[in-house]
């Protein structure tokens, strides 16, 4: 039996965490757990039809059945003032026309878009009974033919998903310079190029969506418990949405929330229907999605059909970029994907590389498919993978080596200014790649490659040099973008009269160990242990303000964190001063002392803290007693965290299946505050990039449109017995950006990783490209038509 | 509507359920033991195991009558207070979770390997998990944690 001990924090250091006693001993408290006094229970009507008119609604029997308490359908919510769910980013057209957002209802009304879509909701005293009502709510359907395709969706023929809008398409937007990059093709001697899909995921964080709402109809305000990485932003959108007063009459609480990856962050219509059911019963109502519901609505990640094509010089200097993608937005534009789509994605598209001309188009086209947005990435991974494939063709067509081709285009100046808006802050590209092939023994690799072989296994080694945007992000050039609100952070420190200090931040923790780092960083300042720092998130009751996480965000929270420390610290310094009868400016503070040079006095923190709230010791007209302090911080640049990727794969060709071998990554995070956390960041964005690359894909039938994989039995996840173990190094250059010099360090192993992967695959079968994910089925294909070739 | 008596981490409970209510609901619902979490409903995540007589079992693969008589071992039966069970220390100690929706299940299921493999190594632990998913942490701490808490659940107290 061991009892877990609180050390001192210490920036850098590998602290176990904070969070993990309630939840190894089974004491988290997810959404789910909670039961509310007069609890009801949700259960949705769903449409089994891709793309259908709605006919009429019977509900006389589901009405009568045992314990039924409403039943709504997309009607009654119009009819109840509910709004429509909103794009969160307004995005222009290369023609200067908005982009063209379907009306998306939270319960459908009139048509049906996507298989799974809601209809109606079901409200029942017990769980088991919602269930049994919702399957007696019968709905009248004529069904209209479904696209899938994004091709066909643009075509003539595709039957057209919304009535306004022709063609399916919702805005052709572009960035970059189209007659630059024309003129760097003229230029050019060498070019390759690419057609590939970046195939659709399904994010599967292991807690299914939830919620539970209350309404209180004496002051009509609204409590939601929510399974969400953003609370706070949830609050503005969903009093809008409900019509609420003021903010002060809805109260959003996300507690421990079992994993996030983009797929927590969108508004969606089954939260916003069931918090218009609390208000329409009067009761507490509840919603878990079963694992089903979430395959089929949770917002789906990429889905890109991409056309790319990189000019060069006889040496494989990289002269221009041209890339055309086509974006599969579902049926509807869900919150962020205008933005992920466009700004979070054609804007990494020169990687690591001084590529001086570059145009990119992205079209966002209508589907009947499941919304996509964020995911683990959101657009960085799909530009890594155009790329980065693109720099493995490169360095097939100039006959050089894949790190060579690298080295001869790396950025190697900083600051750089992108011809794509953004402006990487630091790194050290080349390092980063020496440190990647040593880790990964490159030199080694043909002798395990002719070992392989001897095996009668197909060896292969595959690179990827990504870089990516995190710490979301300077609000002026997000708003300037389009962007719809805010993206500082804030965090408010109260120090309590016996020393206990509470931390208040608008960032959310759904895995990423915030509650450890922010104590290890305010422990380290205030040279106090970390057991006395509690870590207040994901209650609109008592957080102010904030913008939740998503993208790597805890590089802004933890500097608005220090600058809140900051100010304790010198309010501290001041009431020592009255203390010692000194001048403040003469107060020294380290390791939670403050000290007098000239007097040779010492005042420890904590008894700094008694006297601030005994407030006995200094003039209160001159000096508030209490020590609160607020920060806000708003990053001047996004920072572009960096990396090299290194995959080994082992292909058996009797059989079709890849097997990583080897996994090894060295990332520029700029400096690491828990190398123990980060690794585990890094090795879970590995898993789901390989993942990716190797097995995982959303398909819907083409003509149905019925997702074909709905389940653990049918979706590749990736599990313990599939995975390689995996070798990371740190290469960090800081980021001024901010005053901890952090990159951030979530999205990275997810966003390098798929084209480390197909670039080994292809490496081994001496192919040019193959779609992902590289299945058995496809690898021994290609396999079987390399024997024919031989 | 069906009356039973089973035992949970060592109390004794006369409940009455609904003949199709599975263990886990049993549990979560009525006993209010929440640490079993539902993670799909094709029983291939594992988030809800527990030990029905000293097995792992996902809970959702069982109907709670089915638990007539048995003794159900529980995440919340494994510490005493803040003295936690070695498996519990090996996970806190080599960062074997991240959100924690998983963990219970991989505790559960990972008492069950060492039960079986008094000091398995990595590989036959990664073949042992294939029943219980994981989003977070890419199974490579997880791994870790389950060979250090085998092995220290095998050494003297």
């Amino acid at each position: 039996m061991t009892a877990m001990t609180a050390p001192m924090g210490k920036f850098g250091q590998s602290v176990k965490r904070v969070e993990d006693s309630r939840l190894i001993t089974g004491n988290g408290r997810y959404v789910d757990d909670l039961v509310l006094p007069g609890q009801t229970h949700a259960a949705f009507v769903r449409s089994a039809y891709a793309h259908a008119r709605i006919g009429a609604i019977d509900v006389s029997a589901a009405a009568a059945m045992p314990g039924v308490v409403k039943i709504l359908t997309g009607q009654d919510l119009v009819d109840g003032g509910l709004f429509a769910l909103p794009s969160g980013w307004g995005l222009t057209s290369i023609d200067g026309t908005p982009a063209r957002v379907g009306v998306h209802h939270a319960l459908a009304v009139d048509t049906v878009r996507f298989v799974g879509e809601p209809v109606a909701l079901v409200i029942a005293e017990t769980r088991g009974q919602a269930r049994d009502a919702a399957d007696s709510v019968f709905v009248e359907y004529e069904e209209l033919p479904a696209v899938v395709d994004m091709v066909a969706a643009l075509g003539p023929d595709a039957p057209q998903l919304h009535p306004d809008i022709p063609e399916n398409r919702a805005f052709t937007w572009d960035i970059g310079n189209a007659e630059e990059a024309d003129a760097a093709f003229a230029r050019a001697t060498r070019r390759v190029s690419i057609e590939l899909r970046n195939n659709r995921l399904v994010p599967n964080a292991m807690e299914p969506r939830a919620i539970n709402a209350e309404w209180r109809a004496y002051d009509g305000s609204m409590t939601i418990h929510l399974t969400h990485q953003n609370p706070i932003g949830m609050r503005v959108l969903f009093m809008m949405l409900l019509g609420l007063e003021s903010e002060n009459h809805l109260r959003v609480v996300s507690p421990d929330v079992g994993g996030g990856f983009g797929s927590k962050a969108p508004a969606y219509a089954e939260e916003l229907a069931v918090a218009f059911a609390a208000r329409a019963v009067g009761r507490p109502v509840k919603w878990t999605a079963e694992r089903t519901e979430s395959f089929l609505t949770d917002a789906h990640g990429r889905d890109h059909v991409t056309r790319a094509e990189l000019a060069m010089d006889d040496h494989g200097r990289f002269l221009g970029l041209k890339v055309h993608t086509l974006a599969n937005l579902g049926g509807y534009i869900s919150t962020s994907n205008a933005l992920v789509v466009s700004y979070m994605y054609a804007t990494m598209l020169c990687g690591q590389y001084a590529i001086p001309a570059v145009h990119a188009v992205v079209e966002g086209v209508y589907t009947n498919t499941c919304p996509v947005d964020a995911y683990r990435g959101a657009g960085r991974p799909e530009a890594a993978y155009v790329i980065e494939r693109l720099a493995h063709l490169a360095a097939r067509e100039i006959g050089v080596d894949q790190a060579e081709i690298r080295r001869r285009n790396f950025v190697r100046a900083f600051p750089h200014q992108t011809p794509l808006v953004y402006c990487y802050d630091s790194g050290d590209y080349e390092g980063c790649l020496d440190a990647a092939l040593r880790l990964a023994d490159y030199q080694g690799f043909e002798q395990r490659r002719a070992e392989a072989r001897a095996r009668g296994k197909l060896r292969g080694i595959g690179l990827s040099a990504y870089v990516e945007a995190c710490g979301i992000g300077p609000s002026k050039l997000l708003a300037s973008l389009g962007g719809g609100g805010n993206m500082w952070e804030s965090c408010e420190i109260r120090v309590q009269p016996a020393g206990s200090v509470e931390v208040l931040t608008g960032a959310h923790n759904h895995g990423q160990g915030h509650q450890t780092v922010y104590a290890q960083i305010i422990s380290e300042r205030f040279g106090i242990p970390m057991d006395r720092i509690t870590v207040v998130q994901g209650d609109t009751d008592r957080i102010q303000a904030g913008t939740g996480t998503y993208g790597s965000r805890a590089s802004v929270g933890l500097s608005a964190a220090v600058k809140s420390c900051e100010k304790i610290i010198e309010k501290g310094r001041q009431i020592v001063g009255y203390m010692l009868g000194i001048d403040p400016g003469a107060v020294d503070f380290a390791d939670g002392i403050y000290t007098s040079a000239a007097t040779n006095q010492t005042v420890a923190f904590t008894e700094m803290v008694h006297a601030a709230h005994a407030a006995t010791q200094f003039p209160t007209d001159q000096l508030e007693p209490g020590l609160v302090a607020t920060s806000f911080f708003d990053p001047p640049n996004f920072t572009y965290p960096a990396g090299v990727h290194v995959c080994e794969v082992e292909i058996d060709p009797e059989t079709g299946v890849t097997e990583v071998v080897a996994f090894n990554a060295a990332d520029d995070f700029g400096n690491v505050a828990n190398p123990l956390i980060v690794e585990g960041q890094v090795h879970g964005g590995l898993t789901q990039g390989i993942a990716q690359a190797l097995w995982e894909n959303a398909v819907y039938d083409p003509d149905s449109a019925q997702l074909m994989t709905a389940s653990y039995m049918d979706y590749g996840m990736p599990r313990a017995d599939s995975l390689p173990e995996f070798g990371l190094a740190f290469w960090p250059s800081p980021t001024p950006v901010n005053p901890l010099g952090m990159k951030g360090c979530g999205e990275a192993g997810a966003i390098g990783s798929p084209p480390a992967v197909i670039n080994a695959v292809c490496d081994a079968l001496g192919i040019a490209h193959v779609d992902m994910p590289a299945s058995p089925e496809k690898i021994w294909r290609l396999c079987q038509e390399r024997q024919e070739a031989l | 509507m069906t009356d039973m008596t089973l035992t949970v981490n060592g109390r004794e409970h006369v409940v009455t359920v609904e003949d199709r209510t599975l263990l886990v609901h049993l549990l979560r619902d009525q006993l209010r033991l929440t640490g079993a979490h539902v993670g799909c409903d094709t029983s291939q995540c594992g988030a809800c195991t527990v030990h029905v007589d000293g097995k792992a079992v996902k809970s959702c693969t069982m109907l709670a009558v089915q638990a007539q008589g048995c003794e159900i071992l529980t995440i919340e039966g494994l510490a005493q207070g803040r003295e936690l069970h070695p498996m519990q220390a090996a996970f806190h100690e080599h960062h074997g979770l991240q959100c924690g929706f998983c963990t219970p299940g991989m505790i559960m299921m990972a008492l069950d390997i060492a039960r079986r493999h008094p000091s398995p190594d990595a590989a036959t632990v990664r073949a042992e998990l294939e029943g219980n998913l994981c989003r977070c942490t890419g199974y490579h701490n997880i791994v870790k944690a389950v060979v250090a808490g085998a092995q220290r659940m095998g050494e003297p107290a």
